[in-house]
């Protein structure tokens, strides 16, 4: 089999069984990015060196007959996530010549296991996008049209796993930056509840919102790969030390009885006809494997955007304060400290970070604070609210992930409202700190993927694992980016 | 909603950003029609919602243990510049 068109469980299964070694699978990894590379700009940095000595130290411990499922597997980073001795970016001009000097927990959770690092991905600039556009090194194409945008932020991430050239990879999802280019990339993305994976070793973006998650080909290989990462962390005071469960166990799951909820705010104007139907065939599914579905309403839905654009860029205005030309990144000289501080930040920081940082600042400035960041956080409030109460009543619940599928490079990019859009199904998780996944559904004539997005109470990721793997068996969607 | 070149000014002395006259114009009519956007949320008549559903609000406590797991010379190394284990910047004042 290619190794473009393996799962991760199916490489794992051929590791265990000594049908290839984890540098056979390293060096397929780094041909096909240096085959793809120039097209679609997945990665930032590919780390040959890292890679090979990732896979020689996991081919020992092969021999030594360890067999953890993603020991061995190649894998990449978004670069917003530390991995000591390799350059971080996040995208920005501001951090082009920064070393990690740690892990981020992540990583080291990972590197436990020896899964087999190849690189770091592209996004926008800080996470800060919906479509790896907002980056200061270029954009990332779409694998399956390369005139179309990836989706973002964790743009990068998503191209890499679609196209073949790792098996999985980290992005971050602050408002719909992994479940938005899953769908845009036709792969699975999760983002865990608020609370769930630690952010240590992340470059913060809106501490409230951020969560770190997994892209991967298959629902089970998302399972696979987060169960490595998940849990709590002395290093993340936001985590919460629920126990993590076993998710293979529910895998395979009957559905029959399952409560699922479709909210009807996702299906209103906006919404694209073709994703509309595909979702609409997704559902007939779910009720032929048994699961009893009904309409619900989550009422303060359409806040959920308008809340985000004033709580994040707060928070964007408080935590990109650290890149000052003090302590690390890109230093300006000027005659005085301020003049430092000026000059550094307006040449290291691109378009976005400033008009956010700029609405940020005034949202949270003395005589705008309770006409907007007060009202955002009652409107959370009624958010979080809404879930609770639709959780009372379903197991889960089930939306387009996005309203269209992958747009062109370039059409949005005049219109930062038009840009922000393109979260309109996903942020009102982050918001809640609830869990979700974007599944492929299904591909719109023209060729597109199409995600599904599954949403579940807190901490209750193992129901988007059962429900999403039954769908995908019954699905059997089989998606091929033409890219080659 | 639209919002001043004197506040554009305003706002980015308290961000630390510097704009040319053509940015300023072009923050000002994006920053405006992002304020349009955000002005729904006026619409909401709800007092803050009862506070019980801040389940999330969670104080989690540990000891305060020193342990050497990072190097600060690596630290150090990546600041612009730097003297007798300090980060070195221009006088404040």
């Amino acid at each position: 089999m290619d190794y473009k068109d393996l799962t991760l469980k199916h490489a794992a299964n051929m590791l265990a069984r000594k049908e290839t070694s984890a540098m056979e699978l390293a060096t397929a990894a780094l041909a096909r990015i240096r085959a793809l590379e120039p097209k679609l700009h997945a990665f930032l940095h590919v780390s040959e060196e890292r890679a090979l000595a990732d896979a020689k130290l996991a081919d020992e411990r092969l021999k030594g007959g360890d067999d953890a499922q993603i020991l061995g597997i190649p894998y990449a980073l978004k670069d917003n996530i530390l991995a000591k001795d390799l350059p971080l970016t996040a995208g920005s001009k501001i951090l082009k010549n920064y070393k990690a000097v740690y892990d981020a927990t992540v990583v080291r959770k990972l590197s436990n296991l020896n899964p087999v690092l190849v690189g770091k991905t592209n996004l926008d600039e800080f996470a800060m996008g919906s479509s790896t556009e907002n980056s200061a090194y270029g954009p990332t194409k779409n694998p399956y049209d390369l005139l179309r945008v990836p989706g973002g932020s964790s743009g990068g991430s998503a191209a890499a796993v679609a196209s073949g050239e790792v098996l999985f990879a980290l992005g971050t999802d602050t408002g719909g930056s992994i479940r938005q280019p899953a769908s845009f990339c036709g792969v699975v993305g999760l983002k865990p509840t608020y609370g769930r994976v630690s952010r240590f070793g992340a470059v913060a973006l809106g501490s409230s919102l951020d969560q770190i998650g997994v892209f991967a080909k298959t629902v089970e290989d998302a399972s696979i790969a987060f169960q490595a990462f998940a849990g709590s962390d002395a290093h993340d005071t936001t985590t919460i030390p629920v126990p993590v469960p076993d998710y293979s166990k529910f895998l395979g799951s009957d559905l029959k009885g399952l409560k699922v909820g479709v909210p009807n705010e996702y299906f209103g104007e906006g919404l694209d006809p073709e994703v509309k139907q595909i979702i609409e065939q997704a559902i007939s599914k779910f009720e032929k494997m048994g699961a009893v579905v009904s309409e619900t309403t989550l009422p303060h839905a359409s806040y959920a955007l308008a809340c985000y654009y004033i709580i994040l860029p707060v928070e964007i205005s408080a935590n990109l304060s650290r890149y000052d030309g003090i302590r690390y990144g890109l230093s300006e000289p000027g005659q005085n400290l301020t003049q430092v501080y000026e000059n550094t930040r307006t040449a290291g920081f691109g378009e976005e970070p400033k008009r956010r940082i700029m609405i940020g600042t005034y949202a949270s400035s003395a005589g705008y604070k309770d006409a907007y960041y007060k009202k955002a956080q009652t409107a959370q409030k009624l958010i979080r609210r809404d879930f609770k109460e639709a959780f009372e009543k379903f197991d889960i619940l089930l939306t387009p992930t996005c309203p269209t599928p992958a747009f062109k490079l370039g059409e949005r990019v005049a219109d930062p409202i038009s840009m922000y859009l393109a979260d309109i199904f996903t942020v009102g998780l982050n918001i809640a700190g609830v869990p979700g996944i974007s599944i492929p559904a299904g591909i719109t004539k023209s060729g597109l993927p199409v995600g599904l997005q599954l949403i579940a109470n807190h901490f209750a990721e193992e129901k988007l694992f059962a429900a999403g793997d039954a769908f995908e068996k019954i699905n059997n969607l089989k998606l091929t980016p033409p890219i080659s | 909603m639209s919002i001043s070149k004197e506040e554009v000014d305003k706002i980015a002395t308290l961000a630390r950003l510097k704009f040319t006259p053509e940015e300023k114009l072009k923050l000002q009519q994006e920053l405006s029609g992002i304020l349009d956007y955000v002005n729904q949320l006026t619409q909401i008549t709800e007092s803050s919602a009862a506070s019980d559903l801040d389940s999330r609000a969670l104080n989690l406590m540990r000891e305060d243990i020193a342990a050497a797991e990072l190097n600060p010379t690596e630290f150090l190394d990546q600041a612009n510049g730097q003297q007798d284990g300090f980060v070195k910047v221009k006088s404040v004042f």
